[in-house]
């Protein structure tokens, strides 16, 4: 029998984690619940987003701080690019078109960056404390960028329920006709999303370059989950999202532990599949 | 100069033509039905007016300002508050967000807690339901807060579509009652009703559309008030 206390340990580990995959979720559903569309390519934007974090911060000896806000700001460019490149000639066209414009988004990045970069795994390592907590290893490097997820979540919500712009977000996503009624150009609502959304994806490689090493194919490696948290938690549903980040998470985590990091995502996939059974609208959806 | 004028305005959807040639006018500080059967273009027009449809043909100004081709937020910028068809609040927002989202223009939001205040002496419920979601109201409390949402960009004019529509005959009365009180606080009003003996006693003049024409206008009090209820009803 395993000890406990490991298991305790990847529960802890489980919602560390989760943290951060809530704010890849969240920023790939907000866009989703807005404008309508999946972004396939989101995780490739994030790797990105890592590769110039680890130039900065790794070859040009920028502070880790900077190269963090470079990637956001990058992140939020890369959301407007893509929306005003991509997304917006293709508002009205069949739901497959924008599926396959995105999806041709991931291959173009995937191959370019092997291109640029080759398929050299690359990473930043910080040697930053660790703190044990009667026997639960609590190492920085994750506790840090769990904060600032959870930080970062927390000022999404209230940009999206205190400002103007942010309720007529979720205005937008419920009625956009309605919303244009109002006076705003349901275009400019669509863009600010886009920015922010591809902030999220910035801050989220600025976060994940100290966890994982980055590659081209870095996407595949996310990506899927990513969807998977969208759709358990109900496409558009934020809350949801959120939960259901932590719900794989620990599942990935805990399963990792008494098996392996393979199996806890052979679990993880099978809940999904089950759940899209059992709760096709999503965790949280209302029955009926 | 009429606040609203149109002349000759064309519109349609697809190869299906809506509207021909319509010409309407509104004074300032005056009410006006547009009343006819189902189908008519009654709520073609509205949306003609706050520009969710092209103009095909004609011209449509406001104020002296030439609307016609102006996408639907730039037409509300000019002053023109459309409170559309089937209500359209954002259900899972609350009262008082769908209020806020009334008054998202700049203008607006420049004099944001002063205008709500005023809705809320004007809809007292919406005060005091105001952070329940807007999805949970009833009927005729969604009609009031719609109307409530088009009052907080301080329009010029208000754009009214069926506001009795869907109304237990009680409802009905009260709406219109406030509908009056609207009219009252000075606002220029349009509407389009089914409910052609109640508008008649809210409104100046009116005019009777049919499949896409108007067919007739006159003054509230003098149209003879049987003919043009039977025309409005049964199109005949």
């Amino acid at each position: 029998m395993i000890d406990p206390i490991f298991l305790a340990e990847a529960a802890v580990n489980g919602v560390l984690l989760g943290g951060v995959l809530a704010l890849l979720a969240l920023g790939l559903n907000l866009i989703f619940g807005v404008i309508d569309i999946v972004w396939i390519a989101y995780v490739d934007l994030v790797m990105l987003c890592m590769y110039l974090v680890y130039f900065l911060v790794q070859v040009y000896g920028w502070p880790v701080w900077a190269g963090g806000l470079a990637a956001v700001a990058l992140g939020a460019a890369l959301g407007i690019a893509v929306h005003l490149l991509i997304i917006s000639p293709i508002l009205g066209s069949a739901p497959i078109n924008q599926l396959l414009a995105t999806g041709g988004l991931l291959f173009f990045l995937q191959s370019f960056a092997t291109f640029l970069w080759t398929t050299d795994h690359r990473s930043v390592r910080l040697s930053l404390p660790s703190y044990d907590l009667g026997g639960i290893f609590l190492p920085l490097t994750r506790v840090i960028p769990f904060a600032i997820s959870i930080l970062a979540l927390v000022a999404l919500y209230l940009f999206l329920t205190r400002t103007f712009v942010g309720t007529a977000i979720r205005a937008v996503s419920q009625d956009r006709e309605a919303m244009g009624l109002m006076g705003a150009n349901p275009h400019r609502i669509y863009l600010v999303t886009s920015a922010v959304g591809g902030l999220m994806a910035g801050l989220a490689g600025a976060l994940l370059i100290f966890l994982y090493s980055v590659h081209p194919f870095f996407g595949g490696q996310l990506g899927p989950l990513t969807f998977m948290i969208c759709v358990l938690g109900g496409l558009g549903n934020m809350v949801g999202a959120f939960v259901a980040s932590f719900i794989m998470s620990e599942i990935i985590s805990i399963a990792g532990v008494l098996w392996s990091t393979e199996m806890g995502y052979v679990i993880a996939f099978v809940v999904f599949i089950v759940m899209i059974f059992v709760r096709p609208g999503g965790i949280l959806a209302r029955r009926g | 100069m009429s606040l609203l004028e149109l002349t000759g305005v064309t519109t349609g959807y697809g190869h299906f033509t809506a509207l021909w040639d319509v010409g309407l006018r509104v004074e300032r500080g005056e009410a006006v039905a547009v009343v006819g059967p189902n189908g008519a273009g009654k709520t073609t027009l509205l949306r003609v007016i706050s520009g969710v449809l092209p103009v095909r043909a004609g011209t449509l100004t406001f104020d002296g300002a030439a609307l016609a081709g102006r996408p639907a937020h730039e037409v509300v910028a000019h002053g023109i508050a459309h409170v559309p068809e089937g209500r359209r609040l954002f259900p899972t927002l609350t009262v008082a967000d769908n209020l806020k989202m009334g008054a998202y223009l700049g203008r607006a939001r420049k004099h944001y807690a002063e205008t709500l205040a005023r809705v809320y002496a004007l809809f007292p419920v919406l005060a005091e339901r105001r952070t329940q979601r807007a999805g949970s109201l009833s009927g005729g409390e969604q009609q009031m807060l719609a109307i409530g949402r088009a009052l907080m960009s301080r329009p010029r004019l208000i754009l009214l579509d069926e506001p009795s529509m869907g109304l237990a005959p009680v409802m009905v009365l009260r709406l219109f009652d406030l509908i009056r009180r609207v009219r009252e606080e000075g606002y220029t009003i349009l509407v389009v009703e089914q409910n052609v003996r109640q508008v008649l006693k809210l409104v100046d003049r009116a005019y009777l559309l049919e499949v896409g024409r108007i067919k007739m206008e006159g003054r509230a009090a003098e149209l003879n008030d049987q003919d043009f209820v039977r025309k409005a009803y049964v199109g005949l």
